[in-house]
């Protein structure tokens, strides 16, 4: 076994008096296809290291969700994933983040295509100051030079896989600032996967919104994840039952419990898996 | 290290931390609490039925068939308290194991009630019918041991205690061999003289409703397992009531 297998691999603990078939290690998510691997990833602000080696699968074409306290380190997590700290000076990341394989870690990456093959949708909803259409039509006309006809095409596809179609189809030239914050979450949903990503990034992308609006967005997950490799950041441990297939809970820099998500919220491992999700924590 | 960051960790599930919420607690704390009163109302209706049926005492008996509504009355409430703990407080975890364990139970012992209150109703029929002497001394033991069962798988579901609640589910076996063998001897009895068929067919019911009881209470063990560990308890229980295929030989 490889140190990752051995880091996936989880002891549940012996039972007194029953059952040796518990006395068994469960590989988590075994036979399925690894899109990012991440292995022993650290991550540091300046001197503090907030990400204390980290390995972790994100399977493709399924959910998984990253949950913890403030501060645990699952947003660093995230941002890590498309390179987003790569803005900042003194953030840097050791280790490995494999996305088919290649190192994304690798200072000759290419950033833009990076991001075009990993899109993001952050907490608070980012129309840019322009039409609806062009808040779509900007990502794609940034990778791509298309004809009108089919950058309309594109716009559209777009918007319906956001559920955002039938909402916006008789105004595409009216600002993305007058959607209302579900409207506008969704509408970044639809820019992001204008580009045609492979993996999308989801920061909290729930936390403004009204339980209506999020419905939508979790409705609109639970379609996109046929096509998408998604990975999410909730502090909603309800949003992450429903949601993801995988969850990992992370704290203090350090990712506690991977497992799947029915596991995890029905009969946790870790102590302090059990602790947070059940809200005895702190 | 795990101590010095705030963390409880103490084994299991015994010794669980308080929520942040109180009021979760406390509706847990209810929950709990409604189930401990069923299961000693339980206890005493069972025994009282038991008595009632040794000693012949109908005014007992009528007393366990009234008691039998408070169980009743006992799992509605629990049902609902569960209902709303879960609309209210969303629980995952131990937590939901808690509820959907206070469910399962209270399901259970509302069975054992309607259990004891149908041996009490066999005591009233029996008012006034021919008793031969000695015939109810195997009921007693299949009675006592089942007694014991469910008073050690409360124990267990009160101290989350899976060790003892699995020393339950493993003795279920004696109370059907008891079973076994008390079927054979009142069958034997009904063949010796014919006036005694009466009373052994109710006894006989009688028995097999004790040892349905006992099936209960390995339920009972079965969920304080699956609270405990968050997986059921899966092993095949060696079955030993085989009266479903005993034939007596009537000697022609």
């Amino acid at each position: 076994m490889t140190s990752t297998d051995v880091a996936r691999a989880t002891t549940i603990a012996p039972v007194p008096g029953a059952r040796p078939a518990d006395h068994r290690k469960v590989h988590v998510g075994a036979g399925q296809a690894e899109k990012i691997s991440i292995r022993d990833l650290k991550f540091f602000y300046g001197d503090s290291l907030a990400l204390k080696g980290i390995d972790l699968p994100i399977y493709e074409r399924k959910v998984t969700a990253f949950i913890g306290p403030s501060g645990c380190g699952k947003s660093t997590l995230l941002r890590v994933l498309n390179r987003m700290y790569d803005l900042y000076p003194k953030q840097r990341a050791e280790g490995e983040v494999l996305l088919d394989g290649t190192d994304i870690l690798s200072p000759k990456l290419d950033l833009n295509l990076l991001r075009s093959r990993v899109g993001m949708v952050f907490q608070k909803p980012t129309p840019f100051p322009m039409s609806i259409y062009d808040n779509i039509a900007f990502g794609v006309r940034l990778y791509e030079s298309i004809s009108k006809s089919e950058l309309d095409g594109r716009v559209e596809a777009a918007l319906r896989r956001a559920a955002l179609w039938n909402e916006v189809k008789d105004k595409l030239d009216a600002s993305g600032l007058s959607l209302s914050g579900g409207q506008q979450q969704r509408l970044c949903i639809a820019r992001t996967i204008a580009v045609r990503p492979e993996v999308i990034l989801l920061d909290e992308p729930c936390s403004a919104l009204d339980p209506i609006s999020t419905a939508k967005i979790e409705e609109l997950i639970d379609e996109l994840k046929a096509d998408y490799t998604i990975a999410i950041v909730t502090h909603n441990m309800q949003q992450a039952s429903r949601t993801s297939e995988y969850t990992a809970f992370m704290y203090l820099g350090e990712l506690v419990e991977f497992g799947e998500t029915e596991q995890i919220f029905m009969s946790p491992h870790d102590r302090r898996t059990q602790d947070y999700i059940t809200g005895r924590f702190g | 290290m795990l101590r010095r960051l705030g963390f409880n960790v103490d084994e299991g599930t015994k010794a669980m931390t308080d929520h942040i919420v109180s009021a979760f607690d406390a509706d847990l704390k209810e929950l709990g609490d409604k189930l401990a009163e069923m299961g000693g109302l339980c206890e005493k209706l069972v025994a009282e039925s038991i008595d009632a049926l040794l000693r012949r005492d109908t005014p007992l008996a009528k007393r366990v068939i009234e008691w039998d509504r408070s169980i009743d009355r006992l799992q509605n409430e629990v049902e609902e308290n569960a209902i709303r703990t879960i609309a209210r407080r969303a629980p995952v975890a131990i937590d939901l194991r808690e509820v959907v364990a206070a469910l399962r139970i209270a399901n259970d012992l509302e069975r054992i009630g309607d259990l004891a209150k149908n041996i009490a109703k066999r005591v009233v029929a029996l008012e006034g019918q021919f008793q031969p002497p000695k015939l109810a001394g195997g009921v007693a033991h299949i009675s006592d041991l089942t007694l014991a069962q469910l008073k050690d798988v409360l124990d267990a579901y009160t101290r989350r205690d899976e060790t003892k609640a699995i020393e339950v589910w493993n003795r279920d076996g004696e109370i059907d061999a008891l079973y076994n063998s008390l079927f054979r001897e009142l069958l034997t009895y009904m063949m010796e003289d014919p006036r005694n068929i009466g009373f052994c067919a109710h006894l006989l019911f009688c028995a097999k409703n004790i040892e349905r009881i006992g099936d209960h209470a390995t339920n009972v063990a079965e969920t304080v397992y699956y609270l405990v560990h968050g997986v059921p308890l899966t092993d095949e229980r060696p079955k030993a009531d085989l009266t479903s295929a005993t034939t007596m030989d009537f000697g022609h």
